[in-house]
């Protein structure tokens, strides 16, 4: 397999993290095993409440696991986050209303001290990457769910980090962007090499994009099943689509949702 | 426009559709006012019909409102009942000049209200159209219909100018006396409270930041706060006197008390509405406290802060002016209504509180334009 040279970007041993709600506590994750290399690209896919948002957070520090062991580029997530090692698409856009769209993307840059010149040029080609040119200087509020969400796309790819964690980036758009946004994810995966870890509830969208497919369940969150994509090209297009190997991974995926998926309690 | 016959265009209103009851109610009551006098001149009862000039103000008000139903648009019919109510409210001064007494002119009172009843439709209509009118005009009409309407009732019933001058009265007085209020405001507000407003809200703001990063401040102060809103101004005045001298330091650490803990409230509370997920992409960013500060929680923070910046400036004034009532080199605006009503000339005291209601309109004004340029982006101000 092309990814599975050297150590692993992310490495997660019987990580498990209990939630103390008020009334009991959620096991969000249990006893979660997963190795993630350099350049694979992984989809997490699963019911609503299945813990793929805790698993993100949990590899971006945001989140600290009650139990387990986790490795992120060798480091703990704490300095992986310290050195800025990733970037977040986070499952609303949380753009800051005070700061036009590309004062926005350029946030991350200013905090990391990056000359205003290149900022406002990696502003400019990540906007254009998602689509946006033309709203440089519209406010949030201006824009739809679906625009705003592809502004916080752009905010952290101007980041340029090797890890990039995305939580349900193409939720908000409608099926022509998306798919559009599917092949440039991809073109951009394949040209630099990042590492991706991206959360998903569309199939097609996990199969089309990954190297390798986590299905999740919930309560307590655990993994199902990991599926390789080896069966398809690492050069990806739309009509990969139409293949037979597409169908059998899809139907494998589906498979294991629908083993996961409960509605007994 | 559709052509829908059934439904009248609201552009298009025949003096028929027109007729309400509010038209109805206007010319019942010019009908009373035509029995009744105007006043008195000489000793002898002045009707409608002995002066011609009061007819006809009288006619031309009516003209414009069948004008004003009439007119192509809303606006341009505000426009033209405006004139008409303008003429009755000038109505007075015509009879004054003349030496008429107007105290029982029970028809020209009752003309008044019908004015009163068109000036407040001209308003209805106005401030439905956006732009400078609704912003500027509809509170500049309503000002002066106030004011006009204080100036013909004090001289009208002849009420003694020791209980209420007529705005007349206190313009002239503002010419008169404007060397001494000058000196009151450099004294009151340039120095006084300007300094005191700053040190207020800055030691205010400064603790709500040291106090987020210390939690056991904001359990220990916020209670206090709740304290120190409920003592009176005058209570600490006179201490302060004492503690600070005559001059502006004490009206300033009166201030400073007033103003302190406002402060010190919204801005711990704007410094808790960011959200998680913002905070989390900070986090994420590997960004510290300060930078979380400066590029996240203070911009949140600004409606409140402004809110308490506004609190403020109405407290300030209030403070310094109080404050002057016990002990101030004999120059201030507190100082100045304190011993000119003790000598009854009350124009100067009513010159006086005209300064200090301008000039905390202009100082909250000012606050409320700067916090709607730089929070433009807020909910609350997106509409406006
Ligand atoms: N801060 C929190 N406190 C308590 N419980 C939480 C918290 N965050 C998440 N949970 C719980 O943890 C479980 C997993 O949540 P998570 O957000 O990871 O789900 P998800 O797979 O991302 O779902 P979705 O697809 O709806 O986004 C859920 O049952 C949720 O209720
Ligand atoms: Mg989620």
């Amino acid at each position: 397999m092309p990814g599975d040279a050297g150590p692993p970007i992310v490495e997660a041993r019987g990580l498990s993290l209990v939630y103390q709600a008020a009334d009991k506590p959620v096991f969000a994750l249990s006893e979660v095993d997963l190795a993630i290399h350099k350049g694979d690209f992984i989809s997490l896919i699963g019911p609503s409440g299945c813990g793929k948002t805790t698993l993100l957070r949990v590899i971006a520090d945001l989140e600290r696991p009650t139990s387990g062991a986790i490795t992120v580029e060798g480091m703990t997530p704490e300095q992986a986050r310290l050195k800025r090692l990733y970037g977040y698409v986070f499952q609303a856009p949380a753009l800051y209303p005070w700061r036009t769209v590309e004062r926005n993307v350029m946030l991350p840059l200013e905090i990391m001290g990056v000359p205003k010149a290149e900022r406002q040029a990696r502003a400019a080609d990540q906007l254009a990457n998602v689509g946006l040119t033309g709203f440089e200087k519209k406010f949030p509020w201006q824009l739809s769910g679906g625009m705003q969400q592809r502004v916080s796309i752009a905010r952290a790819l101007a980041l340029q980090p090797d890890l990039l964690l995305m939580d349900e980036p193409f939720g908000a758009l409608d099926e022509i962007t998306r798919d559009h946004l599917n092949l440039q994810l991809t073109q951009l995966w394949r040209r630099t090499g990042k590492t991706c870890v991206f959360v998903t509830h569309s199939i097609a969208e996990a199969v089309f994009l990954s190297t390798r497919i986590v299905v999740m369940s919930p309560r307590p969150g655990r993994i199902l099943d990991i599926i390789d994509c080896d069966a398809l090209p690492r050069e990806r297009t739309l009509d990969i689509r139409e293949s037979p190997e597409f169908a059998a991974i899809a139907h494998r995926v589906r498979e294991g949702l629908k083993e996961g998926h409960s509605y007994d309690d | 426009m559709s052509g829908n016959p059934y439904q009248t265009s609201p552009y298009r209103t025949s003096l028929r559709t027109a007729a309400d009851w509010g038209l109805v109610t206007l010319a019942l009551l010019t009908a009373a006012a035509l029995t009744q006098p105007i006043g008195i001149k000489d000793g002898a009862i002045l009707s409608w019909t002995a002066d011609p000039i009061a007819l006809l103000f009288l006619v031309g008000s009516a003209f414009s409102v069948v004008g004003g139903r009439t007119a192509p648009t809303p606006a341009k019919g505000a426009w033209v009942e405006l004139g008409g109510a303008a003429m009755a409210w000038l109505l007075p001064f015509h009879l004054l000049n003349e030496g008429v007494d107007l105290s029982r002119g029970w028809g020209l009172w009752l003309y008044l209200i019908v004015a009163t009843v068109m000036l407040w439709r001209v308003l209805g209509v106005l401030s439905a159209v956006p732009g400078w009118r609704r912003s500027l005009l509809v509170p500049g009409l309503f000002g002066l219909g106030l004011l006009l309407g204080w100036e013909v009732l004090v001289r009208g019933f002849q009420i003694p100018s020791v209980l209420l001058p007529p705005p007349s009265a206190i313009a002239a007085s503002l010419v008169k006396h404007a060397p001494v209020l000058w000196d009151d405001f450099r004294q009151t507000v340039l120095t006084s409270v300007v300094r005191g407003y700053v040190m207020g809200c800055g030691a205010g703001f400064a603790m709500a930041i040291l106090a987020d990063r210390v939690p056991f401040l904001a359990r220990g102060l916020l209670p206090l706060g709740n304290l120190a809103s409920a003592v009176p101004v005058i209570g600490i005045a006179p201490i302060m006197v004492m503690w600070f001298g005559f001059d502006w330091q004490s009206k300033a650490a009166v201030i400073v008390v007033m103003t302190f803990f406002p402060m010190l409230v919204n801005t711990l509370a704007g410094l808790q509405t960011s959200e998680r997920i913002q905070m989390d992409l900070m986090r994420s960013y590997a960004a510290g406290y300060g930078t979380t500060l400066v590029k996240l929680r203070l911009p949140n923070a600004l409606p409140f802060l402004f809110n308490g910046l506004k609190i403020n400036s109405t407290l300030a004034l209030i403070g310094a002016i109080v404050a002057e009532f016990f002990g101030t080199p004999v120059v201030g605006m507190g100082f100045r209504i304190s011993t000119e009503v003790a000598r009854m000339n009350l124009d100067i005291v009513w010159a006086t509180i005209v300064v200090a209601a301008v000039t905390g309109s202009v100082f909250y004004g000012g606050l409320a334009l700067l916090e709607r340029a730089t929070t433009a982006w807020h909910p609350s101000m997106r509409r406006r």
